[in-house]
């Protein structure tokens, strides 16, 4: 960029000569046919070495069975169909289904929840949105480690505290009946912020007009929120909603650090099972058949998403 | 009206309380990072300890390279965020501002990568960075995340706003392209600087899964990366207080800087939600 610079500050005393303004203009012309490129020249480049070209090799290493790469033997189709007969794959797409459905709607409802309640002029309003959305700051790592801490089934806080209440310690993390119920609880905890401030943006430009003469027409709070906010909610809860989605089927590291996919294979999600099969079991070729089916479940959900916004607009 | 002050003030007191929940993680963070480890290997109940100690802090800082920790992920997200903010602003401004060939293939490719995460990319990329023998180095953790669509795309967003009046002014005086990008664009971007500086920083610091990848040697993990080797590592006296003090430290630039800048934050959040 800075070649570019300099080359266009060299010529410039020349350029600013009045007595050739057409070839003033011509160069300058030239220079603005060229320009877009190099603006966009450094974007492009990394694009295509650490974007396009992994992309081509994840699809070449989903025919091969291999461990590294050049070393490859292609298999054709083979991890395809070792992915029909593969039980632990079956059990890590439920595990991802149950997941996301623990988790976006949860995390959506709690965040419309808090952003309705926060648009009113309450006292202290700004600290309250700014507690609400401060766990969004932290690691997913730091959220798994203070979590672990915290649902610890020997010294964590909170069966300390249920002791103190006279009732039964929990093994959250360590018994398969109680983990992915507490990872979802986990993520839920970090995804509200997210949810309300999206939420908060699109109350702010829902039109006070409406709701004075709704209330005008004596409806009452909550007949005004179903008849004339969540309507005009419904692009962003559109919106919202997909994202969650792409984002809980994408979430790795508070389940990495919390639970590692266990107790047994109970909260081993997609992501994870990719992770183990190319760096626990070294079978990239088929982490990469992995990797391309989770390419194919979201780009359904990115195309949903695309047509839901589409519609959403056609109805307003 | 006294009825609905008090219902004002009774849902005040709620959303203080759920507001509490919400914080009590991050306080529990550094209350145990100051308690003594006889004190949180217990079964007892406290919400303060009864001698607070900054004892974990030293022995985690004296036993790990916490520091080299600290500095190596300093070194990614400055430098990673201070180049990738230059790249986003320079592709920004080409996608808002010209129209040339290729104009709309660019567009489209660069939009596809958006449901790409890095995770389905993670094999090949890992394959890519030790071909070129980069593993171990901070340039693995730096180079693949520099392309940043969403920065791309808040960028151009943002720039579309820039009169082209202006531009063709700079034009007419005698400006070049780049001078005119770097004089008259540049300035106007100030609050798309700090929004894309901010959430570029918050992503990098926070990053896990693709440094988990590409780094080995203990001195050169960046401090999530780090803090993840701590949780079964025998040889704390108290590990659960050494892991609460890296925690901590871990989050406190970022909640610092949270504070200062909680408007850009927010909006920066907002951007990549609305994309």
């Amino acid at each position: 960029m800075s070649r570019s610079d300099d080359a266009i500050r060299v010529r410039e005393p020349a350029a600013a000569a009045p007595t050739h303004p057409s070839g003033h203009r011509r160069r300058a012309a030239g220079r603005r046919a060229v320009a877009p490129y190099l603006f966009i020249g450094p974007a492009a480049l990394l694009f295509l070495s650490f974007s396009l070209v992994p992309i081509v090799i994840a699809v070449t290493l989903s025919f091969q069975e291999t461990a590294t790469l050049g070393e490859g033997e292609w298999i054709g189709l083979d991890n395809l169909a070792t992915m029909t007969g593969d039980g632990l794959l079956r059990t890590a797409l439920v595990n991802t289904v149950v997941f996301t459905a623990g988790t976006v709607p949860t995390a959506m409802l709690a965040g419309l929840g808090l952003a309705v309640a926060l648009n009113r002029p309450l006292p202290g309003r700004s600290l309250l949105r700014a507690a609400f959305f401060v766990p969004m700051v932290a690691a997913g790592v730091v959220v798994g480690v203070v979590m672990s801490w915290i649902f610890n089934g020997d010294y964590g806080v909170l069966n300390n505290l249920l002791e103190v209440a006279g009732l039964d310690r929990v093994p959250w993390l360590t018994s398969p009946r109680f983990a992915m119920l507490t990872l979802v609880v986990v993520v839920v905890w970090t995804r509200i912020g997210f949810c309300m401030i999206i939420y908060l943006g699109a109350l702010q430009s829902v039109p006070s007009e409406l709701h004075e003469a709704a209330a005008i027409d004596g409806a009452s709070p909550w007949t005004r929120f179903r008849r004339v906010t969540w309507p005009l909610l419904g692009p962003t809860t559109s919106i919202l909603l997909i994202l969650n989605v792409v984002f809980s089927i994408q979430a790795f590291d508070v389940i990495y650090v919390m639970t590692g996919g266990g107790p047994g294979f109970s909260t081993t999600v997609l992501i994870q099972y990719i992770f183990r099969s190319a760096f626990a079991d070294a079978r990239m070729g088929y982490a990469s058949a992995l990797g391309l089916l989770l390419v194919a479940i979201l780009l359904v959900f990115t195309l949903l998403r695309h047509r839901a916004s589409r519609r959403a607009e056609e109805l307003l | 009206m006294t009825t609905t002050r008090n219902r004002r003030w009774l849902l005040t007191a709620a959303l203080a309380a759920l507001a509490a929940i919400m914080i009590f993680p991050l306080y529990w963070m550094v209350v145990s990072a100051l308690t003594p480890g006889g004190q949180s290997q217990s079964r007892e109940f406290y919400l303060w300890p009864d001698e607070p100690t900054t004892a974990n802090f030293a022995e985690v800082f004296t036993t790990q390279p916490v520091w080299q920790w600290l500095t190596n992920s300093l070194l990614v997200a400055g430098a990673g965020t201070a180049l990738s903010v230059c790249v986003s602003l320079l592709a920004g401004y080409a996608l808002a501002k010209f129209r040339f060939r290729g104009r709309g293939l660019i567009y489209a490719a660069f939009l596809v990568t958006i449901m790409m995460p890095i995770q389905v990319t993670l094999v090949p990329a890992f394959l890519v960075v030790a071909r070129i023998g980069l593993v171990d180095s901070p340039w693995a953790v730096i180079l693949p995340t520099l392309f940043d669509v969403v920065g791309i795309f808040i960028a151009r967003q943002f720039m579309l706003g820039v009169p082209d009046p202006l531009l063709e002014a700079a034009r007419l005086d005698g400006a070049g392209e780049f001078r005119t990008f770097r004089s008259v664009v540049l300035p106007a971007c100030g609050p798309l600087i700090g929004v894309l500086v901010i959430l570029g920083f918050m992503t990098r610091w926070n990053d896990f899964l693709w440094p988990l990848v590409v780094l080995q040697g203990n001195e050169n993990l960046t401090v999530p990366v780090g803090l993840s080797t701590l949780t079964n590592n025998p040889a704390f006296s108290s590990p659960w207080g050494a892991v609460m003090a890296v925690a901590t430290v871990t989050v406190l630039p970022l909640l610092a800087v949270f504070l200062v800048f909680q408007r850009q934050f927010v909006q920066g959040i907002a951007n990549t939600g609305i994309k």
